[in-house]
């Protein structure tokens, strides 16, 4: 299930804007890699890069190559929309769709893939809320909106989501950046659970979020506005908060910074 | 249930702000008298509606007293003959079915239309053809129906000639004396009419789907039909049956269109090339300026009937907007 993500010399610009610049990484499967880093140094851009999301704004476009298990993702005959089904993602902000149930959103990705069947589609919207860590919770009100649920509980229902299609890789921008700090443990303790099963790249602002939950660190950087960004260093989560070879990485983590 | 509860604390939140800038406007002179201007002309807006209305209620009372046939089930329309007979039957049918006609035919294609536009037309296209459709949506109606009179009924008679010779099997299109000035073409001409008002509202509709929920779909797999099918057309539900209401709703009351295409007819039938059939709103225009008082009494009453219907569709399509609420 879990897949390996190489890149390499990977640039990403929005129209004129060169947002990030000549960035060469992997990602190892069956564990967690986080990409920290100030505002705007392409964290999110990059994240998007690898399932093709960058793409669906106007003007957006991609240089370089992101391998899937050796399959190029950017490959001239690969359908973008095939690759965001083995590549699932979860939002800053939650983004149930606001017109379907509980249930249905669960099921919505398992819809597209052609999951027809009442039995089928219970078990594994059933499966998922559990993997999910929400169906506890919501197990007694499958029929009520989605959009109803607190915040945190609406970014457990679209993990639940994601993961229901079993992806190969799971993408996370700043899953917690919207949650008070219960629903970030939840969510925290969740992605532990979760790297198990799945390749996981997650975004966060948060260093202490970092340091718990990711095996692997990467650290971007700008140089200044207007700059793209780049990677500046990648490692084991470990070393770069207690050694990193790079002083820029340094003052950031010790807050230094700027 | 939190989006009510917000609607709530939103709802009380105003209140308060309203009491509160009710309390400041007894200090200040200006705040006084816009607070009275501002009432005055609610409350007179009020009083002009129900003088109308019972202005109209009153021309209507003696000509439905001296109608002989039942006003509601009766066909016939002649109120200025002694004893004067007349009904609203014909009428009613002839207006609800052309109206619904027309939105049947308009309704796809609008919306067909706003989604290319939001999602598949490249933008200088999406840009040229959103500003002719809403500059068709402003065209007189006038213009639709000289359109349909000097053009298009010449054209429909061959298409009802068509039709029943090879469809006849349809009701719909079955019966004799065929041709162009029938209840279909001025189907079609009003469908032609509200087309543009309900593809631009729809389109206004499209472009309020948060970004979020298209980028959720996208993010799942979703192709851009899917994304349509799972994150825009279930989000534009309740504007998309509000613009087919506006767009109903202008069907309905209608006048010159109608009056032009229609060679007027009495009796109700289900034949929809037949020629003739008649509206509220055509009968009206066609036969108000050689009315007796009489006559003009009961043309007023088919008048406050059309006006029920009207309301009634309207209240309709707010208990089917407002059924799903709980869910946007
Ligand atoms: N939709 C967009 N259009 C144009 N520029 C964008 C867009 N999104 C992001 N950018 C620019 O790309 C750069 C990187 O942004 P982003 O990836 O969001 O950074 P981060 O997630 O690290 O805060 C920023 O300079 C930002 O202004
Ligand atoms: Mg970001």
């Amino acid at each position: 299930m879990a897949k390996r993500i190489e890149v390499s010399g990977l640039h990403a610009y929005y129209g004129q804007v060169h947002a990030i610049e000549d960035i060469s990484m992997s990602v190892e499967p069956r564990s967690v890699t986080a990409f920290i880093g100030p505002s705007g140094c392409g964290k999110s851009t990059f994240l998007r890069t690898l399932n093709r999301m960058h793409e669906v704004i106007p003007a957006a476009r991609v240089e370089g190559k992101v391998l899937l298990d050796s399959e190029d993702l950017y490959g001239s005959e690969v359908d973008p929309v095939a690759v965001r089904r083995v590549v699932g993602m979860v939002f800053q902000r939650p983004n149930p769709f606001p017109t379907m149930s509980i249930y249905d959103n669960v099921a919505a990705g398992l819809k597209l893939n052609g999951m027809r069947g009442k039995s089928r589609l219970d078990e594994v919207v059933e499966r998922s809320l559990r993997g999910a860590n929400l169906w506890n919770e919501v197990k007694d009100r499958l029929n009520r909106p989605g959009a109803g649920l607190s915040g945190g509980q609406q970014q457990r229902l679209c993990i639940a989501r994601a993961i229901a299609v079993e992806p190969q890789v799971l993408l996370m921008d700043e899953p917690c950046s919207a949650l008070d700090p219960i629903s970030t443990l939840a969510i925290e303790d969740l992605i532990a659970k979760l790297k198990e099963h799945y390749t996981i790249v997650i975004v966060t602002h948060n260093m202490q979020q970092a340091a718990r939950v990711s095996d692997r660190t990467a650290f971007f950087n700008i140089a200044g506005t207007g700059q793209p960004g780049r990677l500046i260093e990648v490692d084991d989560t470990s070393k770069i908060f207690t050694n990193p070879v790079e002083k820029a990485t340094e003052d950031y983590i010790t807050g230094r910074f700027g | 249930m939190t989006s009510q509860t917000e609607i709530g604390e939103k709802g009380t939140a105003a209140a308060e702000t309203r009491r509160a800038a009710r309390a400041a406007s007894t200090g200040r002179a200006g705040d006084r008298v816009f607070a009275i201007a501002t009432r005055g002309s609610g409350i007179l807006v009020l009083v002009i509606m129900a003088a109308i209305a019972v202005f109209l209620i009153w021309k209507a009372l003696p000509a439905l007293r001296s109608d002989e046939a039942n006003f509601v089930t009766s066909q016939e329309w002649s109120p200025d003959s002694t004893p004067a007979r007349f009904g609203i039957a014909q009428l009613a049918f002839g207006t609800v079915i052309s109206s619904f006609l027309a939105l049947l035919m308009a309704t796809p294609v609008a919306i067909a239309i706003a989604l290319f536009i939001s999602f598949y037309a490249p933008r200088r296209i999406a840009g040229g053809l959103s500003f002719v459709i809403d500059l068709l949506a402003a065209v007189p109606s006038i213009i639709y129906g000289l359109w349909g009179l000097q053009f298009f009924v010449t054209k429909m008679d061959d298409v009802a000639v068509f039709l029943n010779d090879n469809a006849s099997w349809i009701p719909l299109f079955g019966g004799d004396s065929v041709g162009g000035r029938s209840i279909l073409t001025a189907s079609v001409v009003l469908a032609i009419m509200i087309l543009p008002i309900i593809s631009s509202i729809s389109r206004e509709v499209f472009q309020q789907v948060p970004q979020a929920n298209i980028e959720a779909a996208l993010a799942l797999g979703a192709t851009r039909w899917e994304v349509i099918r799972m994150a825009v057309l279930p989000f534009g539900r309740s504007g998309m049956v509000s613009a087919a209401m506006l767009g109903l709703g202008r069907a309905l009351g209608e006048t010159i269109a109608v009056a032009m295409v229609l060679s007027t007819a009495s009796g109700i039938t289900l034949h929809i090339l037949k020629e003739g059939g008649n509206t509220f709103a055509a009968n009206i225009a066609n036969t108000f300026a050689e009315a007796g008082a009489n006559g003009r009494g009961a043309l007023i009453a088919s008048g406050l009937v059309l006006f029920i219907i009207t309301l009634i569709v309207n209240m309709a399509a707010r208990a089917i907007v407002a059924r799903r609420k709980e869910f946007v």
